[in-house]
């Protein structure tokens, strides 16, 4: 029936229908429900079945456990400051009361909801506004709308704090997407990640509304240090002081950005996208090194500097902030991060070195990871030719030595 | 005016900008900018210093050795900035603070040196004259359209009048952070460029 009614509309956006203008919107509904009807049909063409839907289809079904744990998350840190205190206020507030839940940290089903009032809007605006501009991009320059956004969306809403203005969400995934991804010619063009541009963009234009100590638990009043904020003031000793254990970092029980708190989810995240190869193990591996490389090195400093941040140790580092989300899913992005294989494990490295350098050693930034892996996307492309040239160069001296 | 006239004069303003289309003098436009009172100020002490130069030596073409004309126009233009950098610390002490070191560097400001070396070298004092203000007009443009989003998103003010009441002020308005940012002169003119290169496609570089 739905073939039906897609078939019976064909004809209006078809080159001399009147809606033509509009065929981007049309397609982009079709081939999201059904198989698209145009395929390769001569030979010298690579056929995989691997094409850009599915890929993206297997990103988010790896951040799936990151959604759900983003919406439980965000209600159990709410629900808990609740508990300890704080009025409940506003709409989400009273959605949750109508629906006969209370605000109980120990009930999974009202941390679920609660947490959900939450995500859910930012997520719909996102898609809303983020969607329209790839819309109208698609019929401007009078290409199809593809998936890469449907990837963007899911990520964006995951890397802000819960009581981000929803405005803000709208004007930073219209900036991503625009700024990060249409002036370089749409999917696949490229240079930056346009949910972290996004991300970057609220960063550096708002900082009231997704730093410091009162935006990452969702309770009007609530205002206390992430672990990140312990750590940068006092160090290891802050972490353990704090009623917050390593355990509860590694599986998310802490508060962040929505979706990045459960270093666990982030892992099963990792292994969805290595086994399927969509993600390069390579680059992850390179991050982890790399961090792992300059901790133990700033820790063999800590005795002689007063930044006590020095000596947290790697194991601390690689469960808070944004460190396990970055790494699986920002910095493997295949389209802004090296191409090359060798590349891959320097481009890695490289942002596990700065994600802990600007960490510790910047005295502004608690967290380093976003600035790190969008410094490396500048650089990626710089970092392929390099190893192609070398490539090239050596195979052009062993063909000379042969003839 | 004759229409060879008409368009030395009005050819910086669109088809043929300093900034948004030569892409010279953008270190000065990021940082002047970022409140209309500087970006106004600059840009009248570079309408000055860029007509009077550009009729200078235009004036004197003839009397100048090849070899030797590049420091003749340094000359001029570092001697006609000193006097606008002297005349602003005299009246406007305030303003010249706020704009430090960017009067002074006018003297390396590619327009300038550009426009000497490349129309008033050939051309004669009336026709020089014209080409420095329609010049310096292109600039002043740019200069003034970006620092009015810049002072309206970033303060919410004009002029430091405040439009926009500040939610610190119990007003709606959350300023901008990054449109006081150097960036976000990048990303307004960039955005500047863009729109310009739709309007007149000829303006988009052959690949």
């Amino acid at each position: 029936m739905l073939r039906k009614l897609l078939d019976s509309q064909k004809e209006y956006f078809e080159p001399d229908g009147p809606l033509h203008r509009f065929h981007p919107l049309y397609e982009a509904t079709d081939t999201l429900l059904y198989s698209t009807p145009t395929v390769t049909e001569h030979p010298s063409h690579v056929r995989d079945a691997l094409d850009l839907k599915r890929m993206m289809s297997i990103v988010v079904f790896a951040l799936l456990p990151c959604v759900l744990m983003a919406m439980y998350n965000t209600g159990l840190q709410a629900n808990q400051a609740i508990a300890a205190g704080l009025e409940p206020a506003g709409w989400r507030a009273s959605a949750v009361t109508a629906m006969g839940l209370g605000f109980l940290p120990g009930s999974i089903l009202s941390c679920f909801v609660h947490g959900a009032t939450y995500f859910l809007p930012v997520f719909v605006v996102t898609f809303a506004a983020g969607g329209t501009c790839e819309v109208v991009f698609a019929i401007v320059r009078k290409h199809e709308v593809n998936e890469g956004f449907f990837v963007t969306g899911f990520l964006f809403p995951l890397i802000l704090p819960p009581t981000i203005p929803l405005w803000q969400v709208a004007v930073g995934i219209i900036f991503g997407v625009v700024i990060g991804k249409e002036i370089f010619g749409g999917t696949g063009m490229n240079i930056l990640n346009p949910a972290l541009l996004a991300r970057a963009f609220l960063f550096f234009a708002y900082p009231a509304q997704i730093s410091g100590d009162a935006v990452w638990v969702a309770v009007d009043g609530f205002s206390g240090p992430t672990l990140l904020a312990r750590a940068m003031v006092d160090g290891s000793q802050g972490l353990l002081a704090a009623d917050m254990s390593w355990w509860d970092a590694f599986l998310g029980f802490i508060p962040g950005s929505m979706g990045e708190t459960s270093t666990l989810l982030c892992l099963l995240g990792a292994v969805i996208l290595i086994v399927t190869r969509v993600g390069s193990w390579r680059t992850m591996a390179g991050v982890a090194i790399g961090s792992l490389a300059v901790s133990l090195l700033l820790n063999a400093f800590s005795g002689h500097v007063k930044n006590s941040y020095f000596d947290v140790p790697f194991y601390w580092h690689f469960v808070l902030g944004g460190w396990a989300f970055g790494t699986v899913f920002m910095a493997t992005d295949p389209v802004s991060s090296a191409q090359t294989e060798q590349g891959k494990w320097i481009y890695g490295l490289l942002i596990g070195v700065l994600a802990i350098g600007i960490r510790v050693t910047n005295p502004a930034y608690p967290e380093g990871m976003m600035l790190a892996i969008l410094f490396m996307n500048v650089f990626a492309p710089l970092i392929d030719y390099g190893f192609i040239q070398a490539n090239i160069k050596r195979r052009a001296a062993r063909n000379v030595a042969t003839a | 005016m004759s229409r060879k006239r008409r368009d030395i004069l009005l050819n910086p303003l669109f088809n043929n900008n300093p900034i948004a289309f030569q892409v010279l003098g953008i270190c000065s436009a990021l940082a002047v900018t970022t409140k209309m009172e500087t970006a106004l100020v600059m840009a009248v002490a570079l309408t000055v210093v860029l007509s009077l130069s550009n009729l200078v030596v235009s004036l004197l073409r003839h009397y100048v050795p090849t070899n030797v004309r590049i420091i003749f126009q340094l000359a001029v233009i570092a001697s006609l900035v000193i006097i606008t950098d002297q005349v602003l610390k005299a009246y406007l002490y305030a303003i010249s603070k706020q704009l430090t070191v960017f009067v002074g560097l006018i003297i390396t400001n590619c327009i300038v040196m550009g426009r000497a070396e490349a129309f008033a070298m050939q051309n004669g004092p009336a026709d020089s004259l014209l080409d420095g203000i329609g010049n310096a007009l292109g600039y002043d443009a740019v200069l003034l359209a970006t620092a009015f989003f810049r002072e309206l998103l970033g303060s919410g003010t004009l002029f430091g009048v405040p439009l926009l009441t500040k939610v610190t002020d119990g007003g709606w308005y959350y300023p901008n952070g990054l449109m006081v940012l150097s960036p976000g002169a990048f990303f307004f003119i960039g955005l500047l460029i863009w729109a310009l290169r739709t309007w007149k496609p000829e303006q988009v570089e052959e690949e």
